[in-house]
């Protein structure tokens, strides 16, 4: 048998905490790309939610461009809410959630790599997809970046937050609808400056007055939401 | 079972026991200010030169949409305290002022809409008021309905109040976004959900009492509802039936 | 090497509305074996989790090298290992890349330590199995795989011996006593207990209630 047992690893052993963080983001991802269809639902979702408005309302294009960016935002936050469900589910259900509290390493550092490989997975994709939605209800080109920008940035911090309300409802049976209940006043700020963003960028007028608003919440997200979802993850182990 | 190493008031039977004692102290007061506050805003007070009849919704209206932010702060703080100290009994009073809480934005709701019809003709509009009040009543909901998820009171009581911290940290941030979104908009109709522009004595003075008075109505129902809570959290303690039997 | 020592003293452990541990005491040193028993509902998962960290004591300690775990909880942890009723793999890596992503947030592993900490299970060859293939019995040894590759000091196992056969029940056996006689501890959670073939055995029953 390899090393002693009782011996605990040297210093050049123990990895680093960007080493740690690689490493849980790495099996996220490579275990999303052996499971290709949770990415490929809340991008079908989107499509499917953004194709509802102009069948509901009217199939005319300037008029469906008044209202675009308010779609492409609330059917983004629909589909990064039912991506939501899966961040944490399996990890608990199979125990190796437990194992990262139990790591020995900063589980908030843990899940910031976590909530990173969820946003990779899905919410860029969302953004990078957004532009054609946004085509199709009369969005002009030179706003298409504009689109991507806005998106990511506010998928991304829909993710942070979203991390909190998965690992508060673990272990509940009613998981969704709570989920998105929770979830969806929390993610109003993010709302209302990424739909504003994502007009003014349509408008051809600049958008960095609320864009910045909207990476202040990211950072702000970035920097407390992971201790709240660490806080919850704990509870929810007890 | 040894709770010497909490706070007195960490002490349910201690809670229970102060409780049942101070109720009176506050409804009773409560009444009276509020018969007071009542009387003073609806017939004393002199219609607004501006808004006639109408701004004495204010008297209703700005009391429960006060409370419905107090209470949330009140229930944010004693969830922390409940999470951080791990003190059955504050989350005892976060999960009873959740319910009046919420009832409150409702009443805030309500009487913000139900006023506003005469004032701007329709029963409702997205000023930032009435809409930060809606948002709040989705935290109250998300609040219990967090706490009705488990079967497990301790987890129900931890999940709920890091919820309810969360939240109160939201509450500024939702609020300051919502006003920046309406104050985006602002242009044909100035919605603003406000009272008189001038207020004279006569005004305020009932405003402050129905403004004490529904606070100490909030504290009364408050403390009965915690008795209620105790209680039920406390069944199995022998203290329980020796109180009950009084 | 020091010796080290975990110790529980006074514990109180209420899950739900149940008073599941009371005023519970332990002991294990460098070199010993303690072997929880209990029946059902008896309170032996919960001890596990309690002595972890992951369970609050209403009252009592733990102590750690005679130190109060909570002083430094992350550094009991990174002298801990602990396996659960299920073993902590996700179905959809293989077995070694289970080992990897895990024990690699611990301690730097490489591909020539996974294969040989396998063969030291009896499971040669399913490094590159997916572990939804495997039975439950080749997960479970998939799993004391990387328990051993954990290298720490402190063993917490509840019911290591599920869905194991005879032989890997010995298997258990022999990897407990083989660290133990490196001079690390393990605290075990069974119905039965192991056969383990020490001198330094303690036991401790827990009753129901």
């Amino acid at each position: 048998m390899n090393a002693t047992a009782a011996a605990l690893p040297s210093r050049e052993d123990i990895p680093s905490a960007l080493d740690v963080a690689g490493l849980a983001l790495m099996r996220d991802l490579r275990l999303a790309f052996r499971k290709r269809d949770e990415i490929a639902q809340p991008l079908a979702f989107f499509a499917v939610v953004t194709t509802l408005f102009p069948l509901a309302i009217t199939p005319e294009l300037p008029r469906l461009r008044e209202i675009a960016p308010g779609v492409l935002w609330v059917a983004a936050l629909l589909a990064a809410l039912l991506a939501l469900e899966h961040l944490f589910r399996d990890d608990a259900r199979d125990g190796t959630l437990e194992q990262y509290a139990l790591c020995g390493r900063s589980l908030t550092w843990l899940l910031y790599a976590k909530t990173a490989a969820h946003w990779i997975l899905t919410g860029l994709p969302l953004a990078l997809v957004a532009p054609f939605a946004g085509m199709a209800l009369g969005a002009p080109v030179h706003a298409l970046g504009g689109i991507v920008i806005t998106l990511a940035i506010g998928t991304f911090a829909l993710s942070l937050i979203g991390a909190i309300s998965a690992a508060l409802t673990l272990g509940t049976r009613r998981g969704g609808m709570l989920l998105s209940l929770l979830t969806l006043p929390l993610a109003v700020p993010i709302l209302i400056f990424g739909a504003q963003a994502t007009d003014l960028a349509m408008r051809a007028r600049g958008f960095a007055a609320p864009l910045e608003l909207l990476a202040a919440f990211a950072v702000l997200g970035v920097t407390l939401a992971p201790l709240a979802a660490a806080a919850a993850v704990r509870i929810s182990l007890e | 079972m040894s709770w010497t190493w909490f706070h007195r008031f960490g002490s349910p039977p201690h809670v229970y026991r102060l409780a049942r004692r101070l109720t009176p102290w506050f409804a009773w007061p409560a009444a009276l200010l509020i018969l007071a506050g009542l009387y003073g805003g609806l017939v004393l007070a002199p219609p607004d030169y501006q808004q006639g009849d109408g701004f004495r919704m204010i008297y209703v209206h700005v009391p429960t949409a006060y409370l419905s932010i107090m209470i949330y702060t009140i229930m944010g703080v004693a969830a922390a305290v409940g999470l951080i100290w791990r003190m059955k009994v504050a989350h005892a009073v976060a999960a009873s002022c959740a319910p009046i809480g919420a009832s409150f934005t409702v009443a805030a709701l309500a009487t913000g809409s139900l006023f506003g019809k005469p004032m701007w003709g329709t029963y409702w509009a997205w000023d930032p008021r009435l809409t930060s009040e809606l948002l709040l009543l989705f935290l109250y909901l998300g609040y219990l309905g967090l706490r009705s998820a488990f079967d497990d009171l301790q987890r129900a009581d931890r999940a709920s109040a890091l919820l309810a911290v969360v939240g109160l940290v939201d509450v500024p941030i939702v609020h300051f976004s919502v006003v920046w979104w309406n104050s985006l908009h602002q242009g044909s109709s100035l919605l603003r959900l406000g009272g008189p522009t001038i207020y004279s004595p006569a005004m305020l003075a009932p405003l402050l009492m129905m403004i004490c008075g529904f606070t100490l109505y909030f504290v009364a129902i408050l403390l009965m509802r915690l008795r209620g809570e105790v209680l039920r959290r406390e069944r199995a303690a022998s203290w329980v039936k020796e109180a009950l039997a009084t | 090497m020091s010796e080290l020592s975990l110790r529980g003293e006074n514990l109180h452990v209420w899950r739900g509305e149940r008073h599941v541990l009371r005023g519970l005491a332990l002991s294990v040193s460098s070199g010993e074996v303690l072997q929880v028993t209990g029946a059902n509902g008896a309170g032996k998962t919960s001890l596990l989790r309690a002595l972890c960290g992951l369970l609050h004591l209403e009252a009592g300690r733990i102590s750690w090298g005679g130190r109060d775990v909570r002083e430094d909880l992350a550094g009991f942890h990174a002298s801990l290992a602990y396996l659960g009723h299920e073993p902590p793999l996700k179905a959809d890596l293989t077995a070694s890349e289970n080992i990897r992503y895990w024990v690699g947030l611990r301690r730097r592993v490489k591909s020539p330590d996974i294969a040989q900490s396998l063969e030291a299970v009896d499971a040669p060859g399913l490094g590159d199995r997916l572990v939804r293939t495997l039975s439950a019995g080749q997960r479970r040894r998939v799993a004391l795989a990387g328990l051993l590759l954990l290298a720490a000091p402190l063993w917490l196992l509840d019911e290591p011996t599920t869905h194991l056969d005879a032989a890997g029940q010995q298997l258990v056996g022999r990897l407990i006593e083989q660290h133990v006689r490196a001079g690390g501890l393990a605290v075990t959670a069974v119905h039965h207990e192991i056969a383990v073939n020490s001198e330094r055995i303690r036991r401790l029953e827990l009753a129901r209630g």
